[in-house]
């Protein structure tokens, strides 16, 4: 039984970094996994395939019609995860939203979800701004999401609000949070932040990931950390991120908070204890 | 009354009570010792699940303003359902004339986008621009307009950008109507957004009058079935020159010129007063309320207009056309009025007709004693006096208004357009009601029901109830009327048949109802159900 996997978090707090690192250590570990990008830049399969990938889903379908290869756009990368990007509209035109409906539905009619994968993960760029947005998490997709979030004021607002979007679903489905993973910024009082922010979600901090430059010097290399330097400490951190997410037990459904709960538990564990 | 009433909350009592009450609001049932026309809800959202007899926006400025315009090319930007379902389906008919050779004749055609999925997540904007030059390329069109449907607006194609580079491109006028179905409670607000536009880049860019003394508009004529031919018939031979029936068989060079005219009729008032009311802001022409249908309406509206002129031999060539012409049809009339005479008939229309055509079944004889309108205004049912009383809503307020003001070379004061002093102009506006619309309301007779945004079950109901001996409404009702074995015309685009307009309209017009009330057929329909005896009914079910 493949389990499918969604990553959500503000922009630019290292989604793509960390679902990569993560599927790598899950490969190397004898997982079979899919991502598929959910990102009209499709810049979240470029570390496991060692370079951006050629031709997205959307792409295809604008060039060749409805008759689509799967191997035209399912490539295989670091010990053969299976990488696909949805891609979508050059920023400020079109709909990215329908675009990752239409190229998760076509996905599943092309026969991509093979019974042989233990996991599907979806990076999906942002908030959940809009019901395309929320594709991977409806009914028979992704079950169990991770959020991404820092110690940063915008990185919590951004989670909270993703937590509602999970929310909506869960009640009438099968998506549950599967907790909070921290990719530090070096805030302070970051851990016991995140640890009361999960808390009060009724989730759990699954993992904290320190912050280290060996990531950017993999990324400059196209590559993973596992990929790049695999007997790195970094590297090492990502196998145990991979490991807790294999292992988790906690799905639940979120309590996102309301706004001011928000700032009083940033004041509480943050800025206070800090000064 | 009290029965009529009683009618009323019997239709009523299926609903939950917040329906109940909202309904209740666009139902009034004329009572003549009242002093004056009580409040009617009009133009106001549809409650959800009702199934109401609107169009949305989009079929308000594509499907009624903008498509019947002849030398136009139409593009509809979007799926191909909303091009194809408004193709012809109002049959306003188009010829060509001294300035519209038949190649440049497109209203007969129909262009889209029809966008598909990739367009939807890609955007459209290329796909309509690569369009816009195909059609220029291979049909050589005077101007183009591009109607935005659904879609278009969720996704943000700037289809107003697309349309200014494509008229750089090509050196036409290329205008865009940003009309996407959703906007306002129903096809009303495309009816605003089309009149803005054409006010905003069309009406005064042309310079040459037409040659004739009496030279006017017909505004909100739409050439239905040939109705606009009809009139302009008749125009001519008392002497006018009809400069554009708008948008009825016109063209674009005529729509140019629309502000070289001395008097602008309103037939449809609904659909276009805004234009006709901007026109005398901006240019000062006069507008005149006008009904030519019915053969009493169509003298009626002869005679004030001839008086807006104040010109014996005008007035006196009116009443040569009149005699002339009801010599000749009453004759006719006479025979289709036996079999007409005293029969009932429920009327539904857009925003006019349920007033307009009860003076042409008066005429037959025939009394209207339910009237509705899917998308009027208060001002429709109750007269332009409300207007300043009418409270702006979040939906309306949606739709722009365009502010326009007196043209500082075009603008020209009413009277010296129609050559009087301001004195005599002054008696004359209120003699004539230049400028006014008393609404449907007063042609009521005690008893009658008026009904705002009328719905299958209501119209259902009442038909039940009253029993009338035809209904006259559009297609989305035509067949359950059909159903419960009462004769339905529709009157969006007289079925078949027209023009229904004027003198020649009218002999038609008794022909196909008299036709209508006396075939055998609707006697001999039994419904299947009615067949079974309950026993066996049940038993099909189980």
């Amino acid at each position: 039984m493949k389990r499918q996997v969604a990553i959500y978090g503000k922009g630019g707090i290292g989604k793509s970094t960390t679902t990569q690192n993560t599927v790598a250590a899950l490969a190397e570990s004898g997982k079979h996994v899919m991502v598929v990008g959910c990102d009209p830049k499709a810049d979240s399969t470029r570390l496991l395939l060692h370079g951006l990938c050629q031709k997205t889903v959307l792409d295809t379908l604008r060039d060749e019609g409805d008759d689509i290869e799967l191997d035209k756009i399912l490539k295989p990368g670091f010990k053969n995860t299976m990488c696909v990007e949805s891609g979508g509209p050059e920023p400020g035109v079109g709909c990215a939203g329908r675009g990752i409906i239409t190229s998760i539905n076509l996905l599943e009619s092309l026969g991509a979800y093979t019974d042989d994968l233990d996991y599907v993960f979806y990076d999906v760029l942002g908030d959940v701004v809009c019901g395309g947005f929320a594709m991977p998490i409806r009914e028979g997709k992704a079950e169990e999401i991770y959020i991404v979030a820092s110690g940063e004021l915008m990185a919590l607002y951004a989670a909270n609000n993703i937590a509602k979007g999970i929310k909506k679903y869960a009640d009438n489905g099968k998506v549950r949070l599967g907790g909070i993973i921290c990719n530090s910024r070096k805030v302070d009082n970051e851990r016991p932040l995140l640890e009361a922010f999960a808390e009060e979600l009724g989730s759990q901090l699954i993992y904290f990931v320190p912050r280290d430059n060996l990531v950017q010097r993999a990324e400059i290399h196209k590559k993973t950390v596992i990929d790049f330097d695999p007997t790195s400490g970094q590297a090492n951190e990502y196998r145990n991120l991979a490991k807790a997410i294999d292992e988790n037990k906690l799905f639940v459904i979120p309590k996102p908070m309301k706004q001011e709960r928000l700032e009083e538990l940033m004041m509480q564990h943050g800025f206070l204890d800090a000064m | 009354m009290a029965e009529i009433d009683g009618t009323i909350e019997e239709m009523l009592l299926p609903y939950p009570e917040m329906v109940k009450k909202n309904r209740k609001k666009h139902l009034i049932v004329k009572d003549e010792a009242a002093a004056c026309c009580p409040q009617i809800e009009a133009n106001t959202r549809t409650i959800p699940g009702i199934i109401s007899q609107r169009g949305c926006a989009y079929a308000g400025c594509k499907g009624v303003v903008v498509g019947p315009i002849k030398d136009m090319i139409t593009i509809t930007h979007g799926p191909v359902g909303c091009g194809y379902y408004t193709w012809g389906t109002r049959r306003n008919k188009a010829r060509a004339d001294d300035t519209t050779p038949p190649e440049k004749i497109y209203s007969t055609l129909c262009f889209t986008t029809d966008m598909q999925e990739p367009d939807i997540v890609f955007g459209g904007e290329k796909k309509l621009a690569k369009m816009i030059d195909e059609v220029v390329a291979a049909f050589h069109p005077r101007a183009i307009n591009i109607c935005a449907t659904c879609p278009v607006g969720l996704i943000g194609d700037d289809i107003s950008a697309v349309g200014k580079a494509a008229q750089e491109r090509h050196g036409i006028s290329v205008i865009a109507y940003n009309c996407e179905g959703y906007k306002g409670v129903s096809q009303s607000a495309g009816h605003h957004i089309a009149n803005n536009k054409i006010m905003e880049n069309v009406i005064g860019t042309g310079s040459e009058r037409k040659p004739g003394t009496y030279v006017i508009n017909i505004l909100g004529e739409y050439n239905i079935g040939g109705d606009g031919w009809e009139l302009e018939r008749i125009l001519k031979e008392i002497g006018y020159t009809v400069n554009c029936v708008l948008p009825g068989d016109s063209s674009y060079l005529d729509i140019k010129t629309l502000h070289l005219a001395d008097l602008n009729l309103v037939q449809c008032h609904r659909s276009i007063n805004y234009i006709a009311e901007m026109m005398e802001t901006k240019y000062g022409i006069p507008w005149l309320k006008v009904n030519f249908i019915g053969v009493e309406s169509t003298i009626e509206s002869l005679r004030r207009m001839a008086r807006c002129f104040d010109d014996d031999p005008l007035e006196e060539q009116t009443e040569i056309v009149i005699a002339r012409e009801t010599a000749r049809i009453f004759p006719v009339m006479e025979q289709y009025r036996k079999i007409c005479q005293g029969k009932t008939a429920f009327l539904f229309g857009g925003g006019s007709r349920a007033h307009h055509y009860r003076h042409l079944l008066a005429d037959l004889g025939i009394e209207v004693s339910v009237a509705g309108y899917e998308f009027a205004h208060r001002d429709d049912y109750e007269g332009r006096e409300v207007i300043p009383t009418i409270k702006t809503d979040a939906d309306s307020k949606n739709i722009p208004e365009l502010h326009v003001t007196a043209d500082p070379i075009l603008y020209r004061d009413a009277h010296t357009r129609l050559n009087m002093s301001r004195e005599k102009f002054e008696e004359l506006s209120s003699r004539v009601q230049l400028g006014y619309y008393e609404g449907l309301y007063p042609h009521l007779k005690d008893g009658h029901i008026m009904v705002d945004d009328y719905n299958n079950h209501e119209t259902e109901e009442m038909i039940r109830a009253l029993k009338p001996d035809i209904v006259f409404t559009g297609i989305k009702d035509k067949y359950i009327t059909h159903k419960q074995g009462v004769p339905a015309k529709q009157l969006h685009a007289y079925d078949y048949s027209g023009p229904y307009a004027g003198f020649n309209g009218a002999i038609i017009f008794a022909r196909d109802v008299a036709n209508a009330l006396s075939t055998p057929a609707w006697k001999m329909v039994t419904p299947p159900w009615d067949n079974y005896d309950n026993a066996q009914g049940s038993e099909d079910n189980a």
